[in-house]
């Protein structure tokens, strides 16, 4: 095993984690401030990759196709949020999954008619297309690289946002006692709408950043929507700090699991066999790490204690 | 009631923080057979939190917690109901889709421990019934045994908090503010009814309404800042100078 | 009350004079299309078990539906090939016969649903929502890997299994065989449901406290009502398997979980016979509306959405008002 494989493997999970944290963190927004489980965050995913490829082929531009997926996920979040998810917000956990699972059905089928059967594809720009060279004489993608910047920057201004603004004031006042700050004369229904767009659009970015890698196609949004709720129940809900670790720790430890697992299982078994034992176990790796972490820290590693 | 007799329940330096606040301070507590022990004290003076520990529901940061002679300090909520703490909830806690009688039946199935039972209709086991209709006959609900319990009015539900306690046959009560919300006709008759009730189980009462309390208890322990800054007979407690203090702000 | 009771004598009464009407016109079709209705009304049956009476909201149960199906695709599979299983430590065979394939089913699905039990109970509310729909996603993403089975292209059966002296070939045989064990497992719900440990287990959905204080573990309760859930469930799957004759990774899916799902609520949640309204309602839709438009799940979203929002009795609280029976 060489060492720029498994640099490279590592540089490949934290390109996944950090996609994974773009999802993750509007979810666990909506729940922290909202108490909202919403399974159609992956559709939103869907409509940014979608916006961008029919936007980046229709211009050429990949810039403009990030501005059409962060807006048209943005608008789906705002019109859905009126719609529908403001009715749900005082109902209980069950009438959430359902309603959201019924948008699933309604924006996978609605693109479907829209799109077609067929995936679309969206290239990587030019001026990010190729590999750079790292130090140590590594090759790696650069539009990979590009994307964990991105969910990086992204992240710090979460932060930024959450600890330092007046929005981010309201939001984790929102969080801790809806009523008082309702009663403080903010307008929690704006608030809401502005929170629930928010994660939308990020959504929206990971789905368009997301769709140059692979094809747009309808239902790419559930896997990762699955993996991010996963990143949540290891992060602790509503905690971004806790979504930042846990989708590090996802990213990371599917790649390396998918990587290393077949390589060790050669140490005792015959190839063919290693490489298929080790492709099953190291696709239930990530569930397994979950099933950990529940023993140990019920709620979560950044979760609030009971 | 002599000095001899072993305490049913006993707290012996029970600590508990939350942060920097000590909801609970190096606190003793006794509960003798036989008796009604008061714990009164000012809202936020720490009564939900021990009444929590002694349920079993929170774990104390330190000291002990022994029920029958044995220590339960490690023991959950179920284990120390199973030993025979019968308790009642401030907010009353019930199926509230459920009958009356239903609910009654319920403790009468958490007494006899038969909750795996599968096939047989919980309503068609005598034991069961007789036993819930019984504990509802005592606190004056049989005629209401078919109704639904959102249906009851305040009053009721309380009632009904207190039969589904009678049905274990508890070693000792736990009552948190049984009188809440009765009004009072309701709280003379639930007075009635404790004061004989003490001669079944000893009775660690939580209590606001000083009427009863006064009328009632056989020792009061008043909790002020998590520490129990008295404990004695209703005289000696109206004569306390620290709880004229804490309660009145006698400038004593 | 007697109205809900005259609506379920209604379904079942319905549910067994379409395929004696179809097998008399000989229209085999509407017999599968029947028994379609049996097997996910049975997998409905189960879910309900945990979702209405226990409140156990599992978004996973797509797992004890696979489980059930991969157990009479591994079994039946190796029957075919005249390969046995195991031959070392001692000789495990492959098996054609339904009631082995089904005890098995039972037993695997109840075993895994005892160990997602014990590390998603200790959650509660939207957690162990995510959690069971993450271990439905794992199971998926191990029958896709696992290549001893077909792997992403599934397994097929050549020919149905064998039921002691019946003709499973003959569609209103095995419909027949279906609807026996639905109204079985609609028996014991309807038991379970009166039963102290029904009685229990729904008053701890109502309010947690009230249990745990007279002296009833919630936890088990709630264990043991999620293993007898998920061995129903996987009955049905091992059913289902021998109806499509075929298993893949799909019936692990997220997808199988909601609609699982989708049948309990469309027919109304801890309604003894809700499954039953809500997978027959599933299937004239996916009939129907399939028909007409490619796109029929936009209108089943729809449709779900309503009755989320405006109708939470699903299709039997609509008809027979919303008071849930209470003997």
């Amino acid at each position: 095993m060489s060492p720029i494989l498994l640099i490279e493997q590592i540089l490949n999970g934290l390109q996944f984690g950090v996609m994974l944290f773009l999802m993750a963190a509007g979810l666990t927004l909506i729940f922290g401030v909202m108490g909202l489980i919403n399974l159609a965050h992956g559709s939103l995913y869907m409509i940014g990759a979608f916006a961008a490829a029919a936007v980046a082929g229709w211009s050429g531009s990949f810039l403009l196709a990030l501005a059409a997926a962060l807006a048209a996920a943005a608008a789906a979040g705002v019109l859905v949020e009126i719609l529908v998810i403001r009715r749900l917000y005082r109902r209980d956990h069950l009438d959430q999954v359902l309603a959201t699972f019924a948008l699933i059905l309604i924006f996978s089928e609605g693109t479907r008619w829209l799109f077609g059967s067929f995936p679309l594809y969206l290239d990587v720009p030019e001026a990010l297309s190729g590999p750079v060279t790292l130090p140590g004489g590594i090759r790696y993608p650069l539009y990979r690289l590009v994307i964990i910047a991105i969910g990086l920057a992204v992240a710090a201004g979460l932060f930024w946002l959450i600890a330092r603004t007046r929005i981010g004031i309201r939001i984790r006042a929102g969080e801790n006692d809806r009523e008082m700050i309702a009663a403080l004369g903010v307008d929690i229904s704006r608030l809401y709408t502005l929170v629930f767009a928010l994660g939308a659009a990020l959504a929206g970015l990971a789905g368009a950043l997301v769709g140059a890698l692979q094809s747009v196609q309808v239902g790419m949004g559930e896997p990762v929507l699955i993996l991010a709720l996963v990143v949540i129940v290891i992060g602790g809900i509503g905690s971004i700090r806790g979504a930042l670790v846990g989708a590090l720790l996802v990213g990371l430890t599917d790649k390396l699991g998918g990587f290393l697992l077949p390589l060790l299982f050669r140490g005792f078994m015959e190839p063919a066999a290693a490489t298929s034992a080790g492709a099953a176990l190291a696709s239930m790796l990530i569930y397994i790490l979950m099933a950990g972490v529940l023993i140990f820290r019920p709620t979560g590693l950044f979760g609030a204690g009971t | 009631m002599t000095e001899a007799a072993a305490p049913v329940l006993e707290i012996r330096n029970l600590c508990k923080s939350f942060g920097a606040l000590r909801a609970t301070d190096d606190l003793s507590l006794e509960l003798r057979p036989g008796e009604i022990h008061a714990l009164i004290g000012p809202n936020g003076a720490g009564k939900s939190t021990l009444i929590a520990q002694i349920a079993g529901a929170l774990k104390p940061d330190s000291g002990t917690i022994r029920f029958l002679g044995r220590d339960v300090t490690g023991l959950g909520v179920v284990a120390r109901a199973r030993l025979g703490l019968g308790r009642t909830f401030q907010i009353s806690a019930l199926a509230m889709e459920h009958t009356v009688l239903q609910n009654a039946v319920l403790g009468a199935i958490g007494a006899g421990g038969g909750a795996y039972r599968f096939f047989v209709p919980a309503l068609g086991m005598p034991a069961l019934v007789a036993r819930a209709r019984e504990a509802l006959e005592r606190v004056g609900l049989e005629d209401l045994a078919a109704m639904r319990t959102a249906e009851l009015s305040h009053g009721q539900r309380r009632q009904l908090e207190m039969a589904v306690a009678l049905t274990l046959k508890p070693r000792a009560f736990l009552l948190d503010e049984p009188m809440a919300g009765l009004g009072a006709d309701g709280s003379r008759k639930l007075t009635e009814f404790l004061d004989g009730l003490r001669r079944e189980a000893p009775i660690l009462l939580v209590e606001h309404d000083m009427d009863a309390v006064f009328a009632l208890a056989d020792r009061i322990s008043v909790l002020v800042y998590g520490r129990i800054i008295a404990t004695g007979s209703v005289d000696e407690i109206r004569a306390h100078p620290e709880v004229r203090r804490a309660y009145l702000g006698d400038g004593a | 009350m007697r109205r809900e009771r005259l609506i379920n004598a209604a379904l079942l009464l319905a549910l067994l004079a379409v395929p004696l009407w179809a097998w008399a016109a000989d229209e085999p079709f509407t017999i599968t299309l029947a028994t379609r209705v049996a097997i996910l009304a049975l997998a409905g049956v189960g879910l309900n078990i945990a979702l209405g009476l226990g409140g156990l909201v599992s978004l996973g149960h797509a797992i004890f539906f696979g489980i059930g199906g991969y157990a009479m695709g591994i079994l039946a599979s190796h029957a075919q090939d005249h390969a046995p299983l195991l031959e070392s430590p001692l000789l495990i065979e492959g098996t054609k016969s339904m009631p082995v394939i089904w005890l098995v089913a039972v037993i695997a699905s109840a075993l895994a649903a005892l160990v997602i039990g014990v590390l998603s109970l200790r959650t509660s509310g939207v957690y162990f929502i995510m959690i069971t729909l993450a271990f439905g996603q794992m199971f998926f993403f191990f029958a896709v890997s696992w290549p001893a089975y077909g792997g992403e292209d599934g397994l097929s059966i050549y020919v149905r299994n064998e039921f002691p002296g019946l003709n499973t070939l003959d569609p209103i045989q095995f419909f027949a065989l279906c609807f026996a064990l639905l109204a079985g497992a609609l028996l014991l719900n309807a038991r379970l449901a009166r039963a102290p440990f029904g009685l229990a287990l729904s008053a701890a959905r109502q309010n947690e406290a009230r249990v745990q204080s007279v002296g009833i573990d919630s936890f088990r309760l709630r264990l043991v009502a999620f293993t007898i859930s998920g061995a129903i469930t996987g009955l049905a799957g091992a059913l289902f398997a021998d109806l499509n004759r075929f298993v893949s990774p799909a019936m692990f899916s997220w997808q199988t979980s909601g609609e699982i799902m989708i049948f309990v609520i469309l027919g109304g949640v801890g309604r003894l016979f809700g499954p039953v309204a809500g997978a027959a309602l599933f299937i004239l839709l996916e009939h129907f509306l399939g028909g007409l438009s490619e796109y029929w799940h936009v209108f089943l979203g729809l449709l779900l959405l309503g009755v989320v929002l405006f109708a939470r009795g699903g299709l039997i609280g609509t008809l027979a008002g919303r008071e849930v029976a209470h003997d």
